[in-house]
């Protein structure tokens, strides 16, 4: 682990630069600072954006001096990677139909990895992901690293409207739109998961640190967890 | 929808946007949820404070006008910030005051004649359940505002707050009365990637006529003017704070504001202060601003009495 920074990001936050490149596993040492600020701050903390090597903390200025703030944060940093590992464990499965219909880009990761349906498929369930950030819209996660034989750039073009529960790929990211939104990634499928519900405790179904595995399921089974069978409308180049 | 909610004002026409908005939603950054709140703080909390209400209670965020109302009982009301040609029954309305609004009077915005966004304040502020704590309305995210999905203002709403406990009426001092039509002077407090911009991208950016693009709403405003290079590459995402100065690779710079999305991947200047993102949201597409560097400990201090004097904390 590098040795922590701390940078300005205005009058009341501070950025805590706790590594230089992505990895699994940073982020239960961002899960215990996470923690600590929680119990140190108190009243003062007003949000925290953990994002897969910085921690961007929000406080309240009338309540602590910016000088104050940063003193508390880096009494903070000491041995955070230590005795952190083991906390949640838990993984959490995402059930996903894979199909052309619900998943345009199948066939271009065939084209582009010369791998059948079922191994692209084999490829995206056969391994454990961490979500690395939220952001973008409320509940979307950022998951990897995805196998680097799955790499494959965002659309040139975005689509106007990608499908609620539409599992994606970009770069060696994976993620779900929780809801119908603008977006540039490779639809592989749908997962029928609610992923943000204001009715939920947590209300995400995904948090920063989760361990995540898609599972695949038919259509039927699809269908009878709720999910839209609508298929995704073709993206104008397609169409001409 | 309560039995007992009763309508005091009432859409008459929607205008392109007026949407409900209080200091913002706070907490849940971490799950991608943004902080919306008004843009320009200043205007919005001296609404407040003209009223008496608590300063970070629910006022109606009018963008460019278009917008009339009707009221259903006589109030009171108090408007801020930009100059949109507000009117009652025909009588124009300077902003920076209290109005009484009488049962049956129409309350019309025209167009912007300096700055783009009034506020309307009501006594009390305006009621609404909040989501997830807050009234805030964020279009993009269908979060917050009167009908809690979301979407702002729209003909036959009907807009509800409690009775006028005739708290006594403030005064805006002239020195707070801006005049949005004048060159603005932003503080922009520099951040830790200052060191890898070019020294004249450098000297550029802090002396540089800026001039607001037209790509600008909640979320961020572009400027235009001088290239800014930055010698680091795209980051790796990030929380991004608000009024965070970003410069993408054509070097032209993103200053973001209330509904930005929460993490981001560019290089930045620094951050501007939560006042020069209030004068920053008033700006008219084409008007000049200029950058002025300024350390983080006199930004604070500023920002802390401004928050005092409204009455924050």
């Amino acid at each position: 682990m590098m040795r922590a920074r701390l940078e300005n990001a205005g009058v009341d936050a501070w950025l805590v630069r706790l590594f230089d490149a992505i990895d699994e596993g940073n982020m239960p040492a961002m899960m215990a600072l996470c923690r600590r600020c929680e119990a140190a701050f108190g009243e003062a903390l007003v949000d925290l954006v953990p994002s897969y090597t910085t921690l961007l903390v929000h406080y309240d200025p009338l309540r602590l001096t910016a000088a104050e703030a940063r003193a508390k944060l880096a009494g903070l940093l000491d041995d955070l990677a230590a005795g952190e590992e083991s906390r949640g464990a838990e993984v959490k499965t995402l059930p996903v139909w894979y199909d052309p219909a619900v998943g345009p880009e199948l066939t271009r990761l065939q084209a582009r990895t010369g791998l059948s349906l079922n191994e692209v498929i084999a490829l995206h369930t056969g391994q454990e992901y961490r979500v690395f950030a939220l952001g973008f819209a409320p509940g979307f996660a950022f998951m990897g690293s995805v196998e680097a034989r799955l790499e494959t750039p965002r659309l040139a073009t975005p689509r106007k409207r990608v499908p609620a529960g539409s599992v994606a790929l970009a770069g060696r990211q994976t993620a779900a739109y929780p809801r119908v939104s603008p977006g540039g990634w490779n639809l592989l499928g749908r997962t029928p998961a609610r992923l943000f519900d204001l009715g939920r405790e947590g209300l995400s179904l995904l948090s920063v640190g989760d361990r995540v595995r898609f599972t695949a399921i038919t259509r039927r089974e699809f269908e009878r967890l709720g999910g839209d069978t609508a298929p995704v409308a073709p993206l104008a180049e397609a169409a001409s | 929808m309560s039995q007992h909610a009763m309508g005091y004002l009432r859409v008459e026409r929607a205008g392109p946007l007026a949407m409900l908005q209080d200091a913002g939603r706070f907490g849940t950054r971490r799950l991608g949820v943004t902080q919306g709140g008004p843009a320009d703080l200043h205007a919005f909390a001296w609404a407040n404070r003209l009223l008496g209400n608590a300063w970070d209670a629910a006022a109606l965020e009018v963008s460019l006008g278009g917008l009339v109302l009707v009221a259903e009982r006589t109030t009171r009301l108090a408007l801020c910030g930009a100059d949109l040609q507000a009117s009652v029954e025909g009588e124009a309305i300077a902003p920076w005051r209290v109005v009484t609004l009488r049962e049956g009077q129409r309350l019309s915005f025209a167009t912007p004649v300096s700055g783009l966004r009034a506020y309307l304040a009501v006594p009390g502020g305006f009621a609404g359940e909040p989501v997830l704590g807050s009234l805030a309305c964020v279009a993009r995210e269908g979060l917050g505002g009167h009908a809690g999905d979301g979407r702002a203002l729209a003909v036959g709403d009907k807009l509800d707050f409690g009775p006028d406990t005739g708290a006594p009426e403030a005064t805006v001092p002239e020195a707070a009365r801006l005049d949005y039509r004048r060159p603005a002077r932003l503080a922009l407090i520099p951040g830790a990637q200052v060191a890898d911009f070019t020294g004249e991208s450098l000297y550029r950016a802090f002396n540089a006529a800026w001039r607001v693009d037209a790509r600008a709403d909640r979320m961020g405003v572009r400027l235009r003017g001088p290239a800014l290079n930055c010698r680091l590459p795209g980051l790796i995402s990030e929380g991004i704070a608000l009024g965070a100065v970003q410069v993408p690779p054509d070097g032209q710079p993103i200053a973001l504001l209330n509904d930005r999305q929460t993490i981001g991947g560019y290089p930045r200047l620094g951050t501007l202060t939560p006042l020069a993102c209030a004068r920053l949201a008033q700006c008219a597409p084409g008007q000049e601003v200029q950058l002025v560097a300024t350390p983080l400990g006199r930004a604070q201090a500023r920002h802390r009495r401004f928050l005092e004097a409204m009455g924050a904390g």
